[in-house]
């Protein structure tokens, strides 16, 4: 089975072509402009390099969010293009779980972080079990303090990864001191390899056209427009 | 014999998400359109952040609807257009990278149209164009006078220098507490009113083509204001008549002078606000008087569609006018630049 990969999720771009649990090539950089003008070169590319034609593609596995909103949807609505014309299955899976999946084994706990701007964070807790990634929570949207707060109470070691976890750095290990350690800068990038090793595990979207980003968080205007519902009900 | 040219087209620029083919530049095959009013309704404006999460979702089903309205395989097409700009950029990535991953999985060109290009094709579906010809192009992001002398040439002779004239009647329809979008309740206002409050006429220079509508809006919020520190009831209708009145008579006036004096074989207007009666009448009145040929699309090709992207993207795909994977959104893509 021929998969290609895509994560567009966060400023890196990773792709890659994987046949049967072997990576025919992959992509990852992380001097991308905009995955606009990337992505889709970048899938050209690795076809031709592997001399495959967009028909031999078997499945899609794209890095679903929570990310920049920009750049999931780039991925995402290039993935589901790809596998609704091609007729081929397609798989999400979380762009945290992409990079978590880089520590196992890691003994302890993993902690996938991505940076949301305003002192706030994107991120997940997983755990290795073997060669296997387990998710201890849902990956959520929240402030670096709560999400610090919160591991801190975990008596274990935390392993922080991803490209975006150097700009916390500083704070991080002030207040979790020798609990924190940081994975090693090849570990902090996401893969399309490690993307589609991970959705091979997975069912595919039972109906691609209803196939859509995981954001982890609502608009400010929607946000906004909810709160005041509520305001409206409560004078009722 | 030449063989039928058939044309996918994509547009996701604002708030609908649309796909459409088009036979030969001229024939509409299948035309679909999905609109988000009813969820940016909420809002009273189109927020960008929720028009973006509309298009990935609406977007596969949009363009699967267009093909199997057309009863067209993906090898039956022979390029993918899709508007490139301008437009809120987050919208305008979906449906290039749609267009993009569509046209790469079926080895077909991709072909970036303009927006506005679209909004002028759009009469090409109704009837052949003539040049020279005056595009006035009116919508909620564009107030444009356009002269073409030839397909695929483009010269802005005039814009606005603030406001769109449909920005202008949404703002209005909001003082007057009209639901979004306003437009098209601020004509049915007015062309229910026998009165009219006076208001200004924005001429600007006098050989200037260019608009201003900020002034006549403020003139309308401070009529109100005024009138509600004096105890007075407003007329809504009055107000909604005046304000048309001077929208409309400044670009019927603009328009005949541009027609005159390029001598244009053909004019047409373009853009959401062509949709507006009171507009299309005085246009037509105008033009009918000075046996010069007028049309304006049908509203369904004056709002967003995809149809018009279609039709703009056969002329430049039988221009062998490609585009590359790489392309990007382009929000303040000018129009001139795009001239081939
Ligand atoms: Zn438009």
């Amino acid at each position: 089975m021929i998969w290609l990969g895509i994560d567009t999720a966060n400023s890196p771009l990773s792709v890659a072509l994987v046949e049967d649990g072997r990576i025919l090539c992959e992509q990852t950089s992380t001097f991308a402009r905009t995955h606009s003008i990337q992505a889709m070169p970048a899938i050209e590319r690795l076809l031709n390099e592997a001399s495959l034609r967009p028909s031999d593609l078997e499945a899609i596995a794209v890095s679903e969010g929570p990310g920049s909103y920009t750049g999931v949807r780039i991925g995402v609505t290039l993935a589901k293009t790809l596998a609704w014309t091609l007729k081929i299955p397609l798989v999400g899976v979380s762009s945290l779980e992409v990079i978590a999946a880089n520590a196992v084994p890691f003994e302890g706990v993993i902690v996938p972080l991505f940076d949301a701007r305003r002192e706030n964070v994107y991120c997940g807790l997983y755990k290795s079990k073997g060669e296997r990634l387990h998710r201890i929570w849902e990956d959520r949207h929240g402030t670096l303090e709560q999400l610090l707060e919160d591991v801190a109470c975990i008596n274990q070691p935390v392993l922080f990864v991803g490209v975006d976890v150097d700009i916390h750095k500083t704070k991080i290990s002030a207040m979790l001191g020798d609990q924190a350690v940081f994975a090693p800068f090849p570990q902090q990038l996401p893969r399309a390899s490690q993307l589609i090793s991970l959705a091979e595990q997975r069912v595919p979207a039972s109906d691609i056209h209803q196939f859509v980003p995981n954001y982890r968080r609502i608009p400010e205007a929607e946000a906004n427009w909810i709160k005041e519902q509520k305001q409206v009900k409560s004078h009722d | 014999m030449k063989k039928d040219v058939y044309i996918l087209g994509i547009e996701t620029s604002c708030d609908e998400t649309a796909a459409s083919v088009v036979k030969n530049g001229s024939e509409i095959v299948s035309n679909v359109v999905a609109s988000q009013i009813e969820s940016q309704k909420r809002f009273g404006g189109v927020v960008p952040e929720i028009a973006s999460r509309h298009h990935v979702e609406e977007i596969t089903l949009v363009i699967e609807k267009a093909l199997e309205d057309a009863g067209l395989d993906p090898d039956e097409l022979d390029a993918v257009a899709v508007t490139e700009g301008p437009g809120l950029v987050g919208a305008l990535l979906i449906g290039i990278n749609a267009a993009k991953a569509f046209a790469f999985a079926n080895s077909l060109p991709i072909i970036g149209v303009h927006h506005i290009a679209g909004h002028i094709y759009a009469n090409q579906l109704v009837q052949p164009m003539e040049f020279p010809l005056l595009a006035l192009i009116v919508s909620g992001g564009h107030t444009e006078m356009i002269i073409m002398r030839e397909h695929g040439s483009f010269e802005l002779i005039g814009e606005t220098r603030d406001d769109a004239a449909g920005e202008a009647y949404d703002k209005v329809a909001r003082v007057l507490g009209l639901p979004y979008p306003g437009g098209p309740h601020v004509d049915k206002l007015a062309l229910a009113s026998e009165n009219a409050v006076e208001f200004p006429r924005a001429w600007l220079e006098p050989d200037s083509y260019d608009f201003s509508f900020s002034g006549l809006k403020s003139a309308v919020i401070n009529y109100k204001h005024n009138l509600e520190q004096r105890g007075g009831t407003l007329d809504e209708e009055a107000v909604a008549a005046g304000f048309q009145q001077s929208v409309v008579e400044v670009l019927t006036v603009k328009a005949l002078r541009a027609a005159q004096e390029y001598r244009v074989k053909q004019v047409i207007a373009a853009g959401g606000v062509s949709a507006n009666k009171g507009l299309r009448n005085s246009l037509e009145a105008t033009f009918a008087k000075e046996n010069i040929p007028f049309s304006v699309p049908p509203i369904a090709l004056c709002t967003d569609n995809a149809a018009m992207i279609a039709a703009a993207g056969t002329q430049m795909f039988l221009s062998d006018v490609r585009g590359e994977l790489s392309m990007n959104g382009r929000p303040g893509m000018q129009l001139e630049s795009w001239n081939h």
